[in-house]
């Protein structure tokens, strides 16, 4: 086996490095597989490594990619396959690797260039909208111990409407409406079979997946740290929630609010996202997020909070178009609008129009200060005449 | 029972054999899975052919094959076992009227395997005599997670526990095919105990010897026009892109038809079987429908 150990660990971490989940359980697998298949072309051993390293398709292009650059220049296939074939001419002047090429492994898997933490940026981008793409990172403020000691208790407290399933799974129950067949017998059994008591059982509930797809651009930009608190709190607390930003294109940030530790999360997520605080494009991303991740992550009846202020200002068609497709896909769609801050709000804008029609329920929050504020305006309790899109929309065209 | 392919260009004839028109990567996987005895977990679009794959390998290697498919609120009575409570009660009815006193033999009896109704994951553990059966676990992703999660059992060990019987074993662990239409994310515990493989859609000579195995009947020209069309359908922006098998059904239908060759006309009484959102038919009628129809003349000549 020569160096091939060696030189599939350092292809392992280079992949590590590059993001994908690799450990050493898929180095041994590795091992095994180039073992039992040998290696008889390039191609072959590419997907051999593939069918080890990879776990979802998104991964594939940075494993494409990474196994180029790694296994290009070190003629080390070439090699591999002239030992592992006996029939193979052996070759005449063993290729060297490359000169340099271990350390430009090591390299690659080590210095890649760390990115200077940006200045940070105030705007003061209130009601401003815009189409334009404007790319650019946003550092966030760091919590404080108080903050996220009140955000426990928050989340801890928050009740979102209509927030259980039921699901077609059992548990016992006393008093449940459908008999257990194998408990009775059993408690038949250890009472001798005189008495023949029923064993009852009822439906599990639980919540929905949650899925949560946040405006960051200019005019919302104050809202995301709070935003993404909350966020950060339901994904710990929680099954299945995912996340997404948008504001001129659509990230998933799920994985990255999944640390553990807010700041990290945060971080994670600040890196992951380049268009904070630009312009809005919310048919296009809703396009995206119809396209890609809809069919992925709104299975098993899943609640989506939209949180937007709904001021688009082109493609008011496609947003309509996209908003409708969206509703029809999901359980339930909440709108959560931080923008109307007072009663007498009526919904003139053209990109409120488009949405209002589409949402099941329609919140508003009027002082959107701390994580306590959204947590509120999401238990309210539905009020009909307050949380009913259509008398926004009947108020506007009166 | 036909022995494992010893290679990855014995794993491609094989397939072919069946009727399955595969790309290497796919044989590769296929062939390490079954040679290292790893369940291979297959994604993709809907109607690519990952279904297909399990009943080739069980059709081509002589072996019987299991098929389990999965839907929300799965659970181990309907997946695993089940213990026949009717037969289970009368039991110990006999037992009563011929007098029997004996507790723990009433309970050893009928909690025995003649009272146990075996479901899909524990009849693949069983002994075949054609060899370890196929064992298709479909849609995977129709389940939740409960149900991922008992299945890490089974699928690392091969075996499943019976509280009232003990631990059931496999001799010889089944092949394993798991597929998912990625409705959601399969967690990574699972993914990591099997070999991942995303079946693509296949390209234009590809999908064109498909149709050519699977609808023989098709004219030529048309089948060639038809793969034309239907790949450079898939380059729109759709929200469902047609997979294989609707490009088979679509040839079945226009051959049906009397068809030859491929006309606005007939394209559109029959896009129904192609596209299947309403969204995606509108959005083709018309000029786009004539853009994409030119480009695909233009491939086939």
């Amino acid at each position: 086996m020569g160096k091939l150990p060696e030189n599939i660990a350092h292809f392992g971490r280079l992949l590590r490095d590059a993001g994908l989940p690799v450990g050493p359980g898929h180095l041994i697998d590795a091992l095994e597989a180039v073992e039992v298949a040998g290696v008889s072309s390039r191609e072959d051993f590419r997907s051999l490594l593939h069918a080890v390293f990879v776990s979802k398709h998104e991964q594939s292009v940075i494993f494409h990619a990474a196994f180029d650059l790694f296994w290009k220049k070190r003629g080390f296939i070439e090699k591999l396959i002239a030992m592992m074939s006996p029939l193979a001419e052996p070759q005449k002047q063993s290729a060297k690797p490359a000169p340099g090429a271990t350390r430009l492994a090591e390299a690659l898997a080590k210095n890649r260039p760390k990115r200077e933490p940006p200045p940070e940026i105030e705007h003061d981008m209130r009601l401003t909208m815009s189409g334009d793409e404007v790319l650019q990172k946003k550092d966030f403020a760091q919590m404080s111990v108080e903050e996220l000691r009140r955000a426990e208790k928050v989340i801890a407290r928050l009740h979102l409407p209509e927030d259980e399933l039921r699901t077609r799974r059992f548990r016992a129950d006393a008093r449940g409406g459908r008999l257990d067949p194998r408990a009775s017998l059993r408690l038949a059994l250890s009472r001798g079979g005189d008495m023949f008591q029923l064993a009852r059982r009822e439906p599990v509930m639980r919540p929905p997946p949650l899925v949560a797809l946040c405006d960051i651009s200019g005019s919302m930009s104050e809202y995301s740290r709070v935003f993404l608190h909350f966020l950060h709190r339901l994904t710990d607390e929680r099954q299945r929630v995912e996340t997404f930003l948008f504001g001129t294109r659509l990230t998933n940030v799920t994985r990255a609010l999944r640390h553990r530790d807010i700041d990290a999360a945060l971080a994670q997520v600040s890196s992951a996202v380049p268009d904070w605080s630009g312009g809005t494009r919310i048919g296009a991303s809703l396009h995206a997020f119809n396209q890609q991740w809809s069919r992925r992550v709104l299975g098993q009846g899943a609640t989506v909070l939209l949180f937007t202020d709904g001021l688009e200002r082109e493609g008011i068609e496609q947003l309509s178009f996209e908003i409708g497709r969206l509703h029809r896909s999901c359980r339930r769609l909440i709108w959560l609008n931080p923008l109307l801050r007072y009663d007498g709000f009526e919904a003139k804008a053209s990109g409120i129009r488009a949405i209002l029609p589409h949402v099941d329920e329609f919140r508003s929050v009027h002082r959107l200060a701390s994580l306590q504020d959204l947590a509120e305006a999401l238990s309210r309790p539905v009020l009909r005449r307050k949380s009913d899109p259509r008398v926004w929309l009947k108020k506007a065209s009166a | 029972m036909t022995a494992l392919p010893a290679s990855i260009d014995e794993t491609l004839a094989l397939l072919t054999r069946g009727g399955y028109v595969a790309d290497r990567s796919l044989a590769t996987v296929v062939f390490l899975s079954l040679k290292m005895g790893r369940p291979l977990f297959l994604e993709g679009e809907a109607g690519v052919g990952k279904t297909e794959i399990a009943k080739v390998l069980a059709s081509t290697l002589g072996r019987k094959l299991i098929r389990l498919q999965c839907y929300e609120g799965l659970d181990v009575s309907s997946a695993v076992y089940e213990w026949d409570y009717a037969r289970q009660m009368m039991a110990i009815r006999l037992a009563e009227a011929s007098g029997e006193q004996d507790r723990a033999r009433i309970e050893s009896d009928i909690f025995s395997e003649r009272y146990l109704i075996k479901r899909p994951l524990l009849q693949a553990l069983e002994t075949c005599t054609e060899g370890p059966p196929v064992l298709l676990i479909d849609e995977l992703d129709r389940t939740d997670e409960a149900f991922e999660a008992f299945l890490l059992e089974i699928l690392s060990d091969f075996q499943v526990s019976v509280p009232e019987l003990g631990t059931i074993r496999a001799d010889h662990p089944p092949i394993v095919i798991i597929t998912s239409n990625r409705t959601r994310e399969v967690h990574d515990a699972l993914k990591r105990r099997c070999l991942y493989h995303w079946v693509d859609y296949p390209d234009a000579a590809r999908e064109l010897e498909i149709l050519r195995i699977k609808v023989p009947g098709a004219d030529a020209r048309l089948s060639r026009e038809i793969v034309a069309f239907v790949q450079a359908l898939r380059k729109v922006d759709l929200f469902k892109l047609p997979g294989v098998a609707e490009t088979l059904d679509w040839a079945s239908a226009l051959t049906e038809l009397d068809a030859v060759s491929l006309d606005p006309a007939s394209i559109g009484d029959t896009l129904g079987v192609l596209l299947k959102y309403q969204d995606d038919i509108q959005k083709l009628q018309g000029s786009e429908l004539q853009k994409t129809l030119e480009a695909a003349k233009a491939a086939v000549v």
